[in-house]
């Protein structure tokens, strides 16, 4: 892995992939888990919650990137804070003007984007050490590894707990579903076997590398 | 709703268990929990947060919705509840140093842990009371401190077993949280209604 | 020895300025988004407490909000006040009282049940109920939206008033499946007993209110 220097690195198409792949928020660090298992009940609600999630780590990264030079360090967590929860507020009144049957079904969770660790610990290890632009491009490869993750999550349990995926019936009327899927245990089960395959694969081109 | 307290302390305890049906506070459950040491202490810690951010969550949905600033809501209470962890810290640096550096950089995670700002939300949107509040956020704390516990145990006992390479570390915690979960499924109904 | 290497501390109004720059900014965000969103989730909540009253009194073309309290019957504007039960009062097209709809809530298994039931003022029962949000176990609480059968149960329901005003005549409750007898008895779904009880409990609490204020003044409903 090389070395990367904050200052002279250009945006690379790492940049963005890092939050895609390499550090997946879901299926790699393990971040944000409080809504990831709540509201992936089905795809719909997935993808919702994870393009809310992008829009508040977007814009908190890229006002933080703006004014990383006037903050002083003491006070920079609280200010986060604060502008975190800004714009989630703001998505939260966005997303009731938008479809009432949508905030109905995310909840709580909405607001709940506030303390989604991914957000905070983006601004602080990446935002307020980069300019705008750069800071940008890296929330939005996160983000859309955080829906992405999400997808995956919310499209098994619908799939395997009400037959369906983005409401469209896949197996009939006789399809048993396996409710359990689509309560709580059936949320860590999925994301437990999601990060088994992830470690599997992982092992896999490791070993693949190291008979070279 | 009229809720008895002792409904509610217990509905929040077993039925409707912050981590285990809720999905609250996973962060520290999935990370702190591998010792039995760390996971009571930090219980503790994060049910005393829980408490104090319900109190003032309380008093400041009040005073907000006297003055019709209800957008303010989120805002006050995520700043309340940092400034909370940010007195409980002091507090146990002081008295307790030896445990504040065991639980070292999970104390001040409690600012972004989902229960603490769960506890604030979710009595807020169902209207409780004072004494309703209080019992709200002690059973929550419990319950926290009860699947914190749990996990902790069996993962100690699970070091011991012969586990899988590829299923050791967060994977197995998972599937541990959901059979606890499909478990404490189990207490549906208990205290509450007819 | 060497020196202490002096320490660099933000003076503290440099702090404040900065906090207060950030918090304005925040202020005019939040401020400016709830102002231009307010109108469309006001017209959102519209259409749907419209839609949920639509589907449990049909024919019904309008609705209006109205508040029993102890003094009488009025048109509810802003909040509900003390002692007060909100309900709305649906009339057809050509403006006659269709009937009354009012929210009923009860704990269920995970969560609040809410539903919406249509309230017939001539045969003074309960003529149908709509589901408006739970978080019910799905293919077991939800069957309360699809089973036929327990959803009969509410075309009838008995709430008359007693002779004194005070309370209804006979409480709602809720038998075992396929005990009911009398019609202000709800017979509960087999195998989904904890969703049922919360439904009939919502449905009992909420009319023991807001009956007895409301049928003294039912003539007095006008378009």
């Amino acid at each position: 892995m090389s070395q990367k220097k904050e200052i002279d690195e250009g945006i690379t198409f790492d940049t963005f992939m890092e939050g895609v792949w390499r550090q997946n928020p879901v299926f790699v660090m393990v971040l944000g888990m409080c809504p990831t298992l709540a509201v992936t009940v089905s795809a719909v609600n997935a993808v919702s919650m994870g393009v809310a999630t992008l829009f508040v780590l977007v814009s908190s990264c890229l006002l933080v990137s703006l004014i990383r030079n006037l903050v002083p360090k003491e006070v920079r967590i609280a200010t986060y804070i604060v502008i975190i929860a800004t714009f989630v507020t703001l998505v939260d009144y966005i997303i009731q003007a938008v479809s009432l049957s949508l905030y109905e079904a995310l909840g709580a969770f909405i607001q709940l984007i506030v303390v989604n660790c991914i957000i905070l610990g983006r601004a602080e290890a990446h935002a307020s050490k980069n300019p705008p632009l750069k800071a940008v491009v890296n929330a939005m490869g996160m983000g859309i590894g955080f829906t992405i993750g999400l997808l995956a999550l919310g499209a098994t349990r619908e799939i395997l707990g009400a037959g369906k995926l983005f409401g469209f019936s896949l197996f009939g009327e006789h399809f048993q579903p396996w409710v359990v899927m689509v309560l709580p245990p059936g949320g860590f089960f999925v994301l437990g076997a999601w990060l088994l395959l992830f470690s599997f694969m992982r092992s896999r081109s490791e070993k693949g590398v190291a008979h070279e | 709703m009229n809720e008895s307290l002792s409904q509610i302390f217990i509905a929040t305890l077993l039925t409707n268990n912050f981590v285990l049906a809720m999905f609250l506070g996973l962060c520290p459950f999935l990370g702190v929990s591998g010792r039995l040491g760390t996971a009571l202490p930090m219980g503790i810690a994060t049910t005393f947060v829980m408490l104090v951010a319900s109190l003032c969550a309380y008093g400041l949905n009040l005073l907000l919705s006297a003055f019709h600033l209800d957008f303010l809501r989120l805002i006050s209470y995520i700043v309340v509840i940092a400034s909370s962890v940010q007195l409980v810290e002091m507090v146990m640096k002081k008295y307790s140093p030896a445990l504040f550096r065991a639980l070292g950089i999970y104390l001040p995670l409690i600012t972004t842990n989902c229960a603490v700002l769960g506890v604030a939300l979710f009595q807020t949107a169902r209207d409780y009371d004072f004494a309703q509040s209080l019992s709200f956020s002690l059973g929550g704390g419990a319950g926290f401190t009860l699947a914190l516990v749990l996990m902790a145990s069996l993962r100690e006992r699970l070091q011991l077993a012969n586990v899988p390479t590829l299923v050791q570390g967060t994977a197995l915690s998972l599937i541990l949280a959901g059979l606890l979960s499909l478990t404490f499924m189990g207490f549906a109904g208990l205290g509450g209604g007819e | 020895m060497s020196e202490p290497i002096p320490v660099h501390t933000t003076p503290s109004n440099k702090m404040i300025i900065t906090m207060g720059l950030v918090a304005s900014i925040c202020g005019v965000l939040i401020v400016g988004a709830y102002e231009s969103t307010q109108d469309a989730i006001a017209n959102n909540k519209r259409i749907m407490v419209e839609r949920a009253v639509f589907k449990v009194l049909p024919g019904a073309a309008k609705v209006s909000e109205y508040v029993a309290t102890p003094s009488g019957i009025q048109a509810l504007t802003g909040n509900v006040p003390e002692g007060g039960v909100k309900f709305y009062a649906a009339y057809d097209q050509a403006g006659a009282l269709k009937g009354i709809a009012a929210e009923a809530a009860g704990k269920g298994y995970a969560d609040i049940v809410r539903v919406l039931y249509g309230y017939d003022t001539k045969c003074q029962c309960i003529i149908g109920i709509g589901v408006v949000s739970m978080r019910e176990t799905p293919g077991i609480g939800d069957k309360i939206i699809t089973d036929k059968e327990f959803l009969k149960n509410f075309d009838a329901l008995d709430v008359r008033v007693n002779a004194e005003m005070t309370a209804l005549a006979n409480a709602v409750k809720v038998v075992k499946h396929g005990t009911k007898q009398n019609a202000w008895e709800i017979d509960a779904i087999a195998g989904a007993t904890v969703t049922t009880k919360a439904v009939g409990r919502g449905i009992n609490e909420s009319a023991q209110k807001l009956m007895p204020l409301l049928v003294p003044h039912v003539a007095e409903l006008k378009p």
